[in-house]
């Protein structure tokens, strides 16, 4: 469950990225963020996953009101999100196993368990076959599929992605969401932000809409 | 729950990457670890010449007699009583008696005056004794006190004794000692300045890595405990090379000194670095390069966060 109360967010160069937002996503729901680019829609998400703090308002995720996080809660924090961004931030001279292991590392799973998550996560969005291969070895869906795997092998409760379609056509951008629509099935609460408005149209989801800072919709 | 064995997994995890990363770049590896290594063999090596000196210097001293004339009027067996009572001090470990005859035959033979003495109406020498000072009482300023009490002895004329010498090689030594504290100092920033720089470099490096790590949840712990098992490894091999420089410098010198010890008729063998000695060292290059590694990374990591 993620609850923005009247948040607004100035970045140090004064620039006011977010006016006096609210909103609200249930938890299991599943929710696309619109709007232009420089909306704000990255910065909504920046505040979920802590990379940001908000200016004024409050940010509940889970029942936790990030807020009153100190900085050293805030790995134990991130453990619990799957975080996917467009500049998937895979690590290039690693094969495809070792990104998708790396959220069960830090979190020190035990080696057992590590190697059964990661092969279903790799399962999960199709690309079992190419756990050895390193990432520039794939074509860029793939690579963002890879960046879904990490996103959900430590089985968060939330997912998020920042125009995770982005540099994708539309029939590799549909499999995507589909992928997306499918965790949100099995009880996960997904937000994605995107401006890829015919593929919103196209899914029917609960759409929050951006324009300046502010909610529209 | 993070039980025993997670925990060791995980810095087992962290130290085989240190190492991996390490070999993986062989001659910058070995460049860093050859300098760490010679920074630390100075001081090593100095420390070494200190103490073989003080071993040396610390036998001399303790050969460092008084030398007391008596009066010319004092009879002999005044002298001996003298000599016999002067032996009971702790100060004193030896007392020889040198009686005006024998020390008279002695400078005759020595001198080869011997026509000119014979030509004297009577003995003009004095019975004399010479006095070793014990081990435990053999310092200067404890020899030149003895040596003060002595001359104010009714039978003796003069004590004599050089310490001036003494007093110069302990300054010496001391001032080595001073010179191996500055140059351990100055080379252990030294060697913390090195690594904490391969740190900050290999910190740049790892950027994205970094990142990444911690947009997934990775703490600044984990990420920072492969950079420090790094310094610690170039600080302990670091250390294992100080140990191969300082001891093939002993073992060089060890041949010409041990000339130099039987021209003057010593024994003398310099000695090497012992096995805690070793140890030391290498614990030292360990915890530089761990500190060296910690400071590099409180400073250069502390920058870095994830982004979005
Ligand atoms: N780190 C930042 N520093 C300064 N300004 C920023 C930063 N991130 C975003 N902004 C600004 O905030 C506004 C909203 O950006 P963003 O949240 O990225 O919008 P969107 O993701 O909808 O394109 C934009 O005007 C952008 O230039
Ligand atoms: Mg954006």
């Amino acid at each position: 469950m993620i609850r923005f109360e009247r948040v607004s967010k100035r970045y140090p160069n004064g620039r006011e990225a977010l006016r006096d937002v609210t909103l609200q996503i249930g938890a299991g729901e599943f929710v696309f963020l619109t709007g232009r680019s420089g909306a704000g829609k990255s910065s909504i998400l920046k505040l979920v996953a802590l990379l940001e703090r908000a200016t004024r308002g409050s940010v509940t995720v889970n029942g936790q009101d990030t807020g009153s996080l100190p900085a050293r809660a805030i790995p134990a924090f991130r453990r619990r999100l799957g975080v996917v961004f467009q500049d998937h931030q895979l690590l290039m001279d690693r094969p495809v196993y070792d990104n998708v292991a790396l959220p069960l590392i830090v979190s020190d799973t035990p080696f057992r368990d590590i190697d059964k998550r990661v092969r279903a996560a790799l399962d999960q969005v199709g690309l079992l076959q190419y756990e050895r291969a390193l990432p520039l070895e794939l074509s860029i869906g793939e690579q963002q599929r890879v960046g879904i795997a990490r996103a959900v092998v430590a089985r968060p409760t939330i997912l998020i992605a920042d125009e995770p379609t982005g540099n994708l056509d539309h029939a590799l951008a549909r499999d995507v969401m589909q992928l997306f629509k499918r965790f949100q099935e099995v009880g996960v609460t997904v937000l994605i932000a995107t401006h890829d408005l015919t593929l919103v149209h196209e899914f029917g989801q609960r759409e929050i809409h951006i324009a300046d800072g502010q909610v529209i919709a | 729950m993070i039980t025993p064995s997670i925990w060791f997994t995980r810095h087992m995890q962290a130290l085989l990457s240190a190492l991996g990363r390490v070999l993986r770049r062989p001659m910058a590896s070995l460049l860093t670890t050859v300098v760490i290594g010679i920074a630390l063999s100075f001081p090593a090596t100095l420390w070494l010449l200190v103490k073989n000196a003080e071993q040396v210097t610390g036998g001399i001293a303790e050969a460092v007699d008084i030398t007391v004339y008596l009066k010319t009027e004092v009879p002999l067996e005044e002298a001996e009583k003298l000599a016999a009572s002067l032996k009971l001090r702790n100060s004193i470990d030896e007392v020889t008696l040198i009686p005006a005859e024998q020390g008279l035959l002695e400078f005759r033979d020595r001198s080869g005056f011997g026509a000119a003495l014979d030509a004297l109406p009577e003995n003009p020498l004095p019975h004399v004794l010479v006095l070793r000072p014990s081990t435990a009482h053999s310092s200067a300023d404890e020899v030149e006190a003895l040596k003060t009490d002595l001359a104010g002895f009714p039978e003796v004329e003069a004590a004599q004794v050089d310490t001036q010498w003494v007093r110069r090689l302990a300054a010496i030594l001391q001032m080595l000692e001073d010179l191996f504290k500055a140059i351990a100092l100055m080379l252990g920033v030294g060697v913390l300045a090195v690594i904490g720089n391969v740190t900050r470099l290999e910190i740049g490096a790892r950027r994205a890595e970094i990142e990444v790590t911690k947009l997934v949840g990775g703490s600044n712990a984990f990420v920072r405990r492969p950079f420090l098992y790094e310094g610690l490894l170039f600080g302990a091999i670091g250390g294992l090379i100080a140990l191969a420089i300082t001891q093939a410098v002993m073992f060089a010198l060890d041949i010409p000194v041990a000339r130099l010890a039987t021209l003057y008729g010593s024994e003398f063998r310099l000695a090497g670095l012992g096995a805690a000695d070793a140890a030391t060292l290498l614990l030292l290059g360990a915890g530089l390069g761990l500190a060296g590694a910690w400071l590099g990374a409180a400073r250069h990591l502390s920058r870095i966060e994830a982004r979005g």
